[in-house]
């Protein structure tokens, strides 16, 4: 009898069991962090890459679920977006990337506003994109707090990665337009400065041996002190080759590290940005070359990585049509322009990792690293080539 | 008359006052001068070893292109005979298809109406546009030869829209195209969205958009008749009106009305609006066209769409689809691309044939929405859009398959002169961008805020 109750049981649970393993066989498998394989198999497991190899070294166990792919790439990792809080309809109530009360808050919170449910998550995730940095926008000189989010369905908790990534910041003229002050630049400079004064006194204040001395809790203060201290990094919108500098002599000053984002104009600023040891997240390809962005170049992602930069893509951040951008879209225009085909590749997925600190679980194919795949029936950057399915943490998760 | 003609007898009138020896000695020089040009364009071009388009007929391999004069004179496959004086050009491995036709541009900065009314007929973005602007040069670098420079959408009617060439231009004169119906533009109409900004002399609703679309329309009418009843005698003719003039070219027939409209139910009162007065248009964007395909074919309204990178912006942008490029000519609309320049670049033109085939348009279609669709569109169909005997010399070398992301547009001719070549830095830096390659773009870049009063 209590075999019989097991069967069953086995029975009933198959579906679940076999769904947790899958094999999928490939003409070219682009793994990123190593050699591209050709005529391969990854075996995925309980969410995780179980084993990558050639079709010859792997063996594919009974119960494994098989697919086969002509192409198989890590899943896709925006280096930052605002989707889930700028939503597609861009009514006020449903933007939650920019509070303009004022200027600098850097105690909002991305993980208070996101909406894993918004139209655009879906949307990308079918393009590929398995993994997002989003949060607060563009336009404020501190607009919040970032995060990091796997796109696959599930309720928030389920979904973030890491809920205080970065301190989303601007310096540039999009600031004055939101704000009756800041007017000018020197003013956005010297509001940051004196917020980042304040904040190294509150952390000065609260190691105070005297505890009646130490400072009530500041959220501001103590969101700042993270970056200060070095737990974040700050991600500074910045395009002009004065904003960059900008960006680059505060880094100095407060001693933090700096993500350049936008980065228009990086192409003149090479020494200047290796000298700060600054990373650097580009903007899109298909960018308009409109206000701050009038000098930007296609060729920036090459002449970035040959000076040895290494450069992440993002889809960033749109105020009208179209609301988002496709990232594989962007990065595939990149590899027309100079940037070496699996230059393209790690564009869009290890070296996002790294910035982010998560290339421990995401960002290439490698065994223990999270089952987030893409499946295509041709060259990953071709017009004409589709995406035939998405899997996310080992699930399938894409329309096509 | 050419400009080398006019030199030439205003050269000859002012010898008239001098000595006679000097006279005919010069008169003797500028005619030999004269010859000696005019002798060198008559050289024809030939293009040979190339995948040619001529979008009208069966690509051709090994194909040949000969040009004069500004025209087409020969389009074949390798045994077409070449003039024994032709230029002969070896284009191996290249593609050779029509200049692409962009039907929906706003390069130039064409501003129309204003914020007084909804209804301007009479503003003309002819008036507007700075013919020197460095956006030429972007959409020359995209493979573009012809643009309907049209401006916005902030309004139930921003004013009348321009035909243009991209040709080395000074003024106006030089770019203005004058097609089949003796006209340069179109009539530029919206609905949605966009023209319902609720302030003075706007509408706020769908319903106020429509009733004064159609009191203009009803009014033009009535005048259409006066003019027609005064006949011969100019003593009855109704005073000129310079809104409701171009208005009955609307409903003669002549001037097409170029109508923007995204969702199904604007879709539809523009269809019926069109048809109440009887009157030509192009549906622009139609991004709920998809929806609504069969309704579309059946009226016979042509529909000029987007490719852009994600749906929303705005509530009748939230079910854009990318197969609307299939739906719509598959039901057999007349379907073509444009770009919106600037909100999309018309660098990216030639990539919507790709992302229409992707979203499963058939590839022939895709071609003709690039250029013969959208010149039928603007009454230029026996002009340009298509590679045959006659037509204007506007066309493309590409690197390979324009479906391919790979593929670069190498060269745009227009009307047998090279207007733009990737082998020449200072050209291919408009295509790429960089330190000041853009002077002009921050003035005209069309700032959506103004034209939606938003």
């Amino acid at each position: 009898m209590k075999n019989l109750y097991k069967i069953i049981i086995g029975l009933l649970l198959t579906p679940f069991i076999a769904h947790s393993q899958t094999a999928i066989k490939a003409e070219i498998i682009y793994t990123v962090s190593g050699a591209t394989i050709k005529n391969g198999v990854v075996l995925v497991k309980d969410g995780k890459i179980e084993k990558v190899g050639t079709a010859k070294e792997i063996f594919i166990p009974k119960n494994y679920a098989v697919v086969s792919s002509k192409v198989v790439t890590p899943g896709f990792i925006d280096a930052r977006s605002v989707v889930g809080l700028s939503g597609a309809l861009n009514i006020p109530t449903d933007q939650d990337q920019l509070e303009k009360s004022s200027p600098i808050q850097p105690e909002l919170r991305a993980i208070d506003a996101y909406n894993p449910e918004e139209k655009l998550v879906g949307y990308v995730r079918d393009f590929g994109v398995t993994t997002m940095h989003t949060g607060h926008g563009i336009g404020a000189l501190v607009s919040g707090q970032t995060m990091v989010v796997k796109t696959k369905p599930g309720k928030i908790d389920e979904v973030t990665l890491v809920p205080f990534e970065m301190l989303a910041m601007t310096i540039g003229a999009s600031v004055e337009g939101n704000f009756a002050s800041p007017g000018t630049k020197a003013k956005q400079i010297a509001m940051i400065r004196s917020e980042f004064l304040k904040a190294q006194a509150y952390l000065q204040k609260k190691n105070d041996k005297d505890t009646a001395k130490r400072p009530a809790i500041d959220l501001k203060y103590e969101a700042l002190g993270k970056l200060l201290n070095g737990e974040v990094k700050a991600l500074i919108t910045v395009n002009s080759t004065n904003d960059i500098m900008n960006a680059i002599r505060l880094a100095k000053e407060f001693n933090f590290k700096l993500v350049i984002d936008g980065a228009a104009e990086a192409y003149r600023l090479i020494d200047e940005i290796k000298a700060s040891k600054a990373e650097v997240i580009l903007h899109c390809t298909m960018a308009r070359n409109a206000g701050d962005m009038v000098n930007m170049t296609r060729e920036s992602a090459a002449i970035l990585t040959a000076a040895n930069i290494q450069v992440s893509i993002e889809t960033g951040y749109e105020g009208y049509v179209p609301k988002t951008h496709v990232l594989l879209f962007e990065a595939a225009l990149a590899v027309t322009y100079g940037l070496p085909y699996e230059e393209g590749l790690k564009s869009i997925t290890l070296n996002p990792a790294k910035l982010l600190g998560i290339d421990k679980r995401v960002g290439s194919i490698e065994q223990g690293k999270d089952a987030d795949l893409v499946l295509f029936d041709g060259d990953p950057f071709e017009y004409l080539t589709k995406i035939s399915k998405v899997m996310i943490d080992g699930q399938w998760v894409s329309k096509n | 008359m050419n400009k080398r003609k006019k030199t030439f007898f205003r050269a000859s009138s002012y010898l008239l006052l001098k000595s006679t020896s000097m006279k005919i000695f010069l008169f003797l020089f500028i005619g030999i001068v004269f010859c000696i040009n005019v002798h060198a364009q008559d050289k024809p071009v030939a293009f040979k070893g190339a995948l040619v388009y001529p979008i009208t007929s069966k690509p051709i391999q090994n194909g040949t292109v000969i040009v004069q004069n500004g025209k087409i004179i020969a389009v074949g496959d390798a045994s077409l005979k070449i003039p024994s004086d032709a230029v002969i050009t070896d284009a191996k491995g290249k593609v050779i298809m029509p200049g692409i036709v962009d039907t929906h541009s706003h390069l130039g900065g064409p501003e129309g109406g204003d914020y007084s009314a909804a209804l301007n007929p009479d503003a003309r973005a002819f008036d507007a546009i700075n013919p020197t602007s460095d956006g030429f040069k972007k959409a020359l670098s995209g493979g573009l030869t012809t643009l309907n420079i049209m401006p916005g959408s902030g309004h139930l009617m921003s004013g009348q829209t321009v035909y243009v060439k991209m040709r080395e231009a000074k003024v106006m004169e030089d770019l203005i195209i004058i097609n089949e119906k003796g006209l340069f533009g179109g009539m530029k109409m919206a609905n949605g969205t966009n023209p319902m900004r609720g302030t003075a002399g706007f509408p706020a609703t769908r319903a106020k958009s429509a009733a004064m679309d159609r009191d203009l329309f009803t009014k033009a009418r009535e005048y259409k008749i006066k003019i027609e009843k005064a006949g011969k005698d100019s003593t009855k003719l109704p005073e000129r009106d310079l809104r409701l003039e171009p208005l009955v070219e609307v409903l003669e027939g002549k001037r097409v009305v170029h109508f923007h409209t995204h969702k199904e139910n604007d879709i539809l009162t523009a269809i019926r609006l069109i048809k109440e007065f009887g009157f030509r248009a192009v549906l622009h964007h139609v991004s709920e066209g998809w929806k609504v395909s069969n309704e579309i074919a059946k009226s016979g309204v042509p529909c000029s769409i987007i490719v852009i990178e994600s749906p929303g912006g705005k509530l009748e942008a939230m079910d854009y689809s990318s197969t609307n490029g299939a739906a719509l000519s598959n039901a057999g609309v007349l379907t073509g691309f444009h770009t919106d320049d600037g909100v999309t670049d018309s660098r990216l033109l030639i990539r919507a044939a790709a992302m229409g085939v992707r979203a499963g348009m058939n590839k022939e279609k895709a071609l003709e929405a690039l250029t013969i669709n959208g010149a039928k569109m603007l009454d230029l169909s026996s002009r340009i859009g298509s590679l045959e005997k006659g037509k204007d010399a506007d066309f493309i070398i590409l690197s390979g398959d324009p479906f391919s992301l790979y593929t670069k547009v190498e060269q745009t001719w227009v009307e047998g002169k090279k207007r733009y070549d990737i082998a020449i830095p200072a050209d291919k830096a408009f295509l790429v961008g960089g330190f000041k390659v853009y002077s002009t773009e921050r003035e005209e870049y069309m700032n959506h805020d103004d034209e939606i009063g938003n």
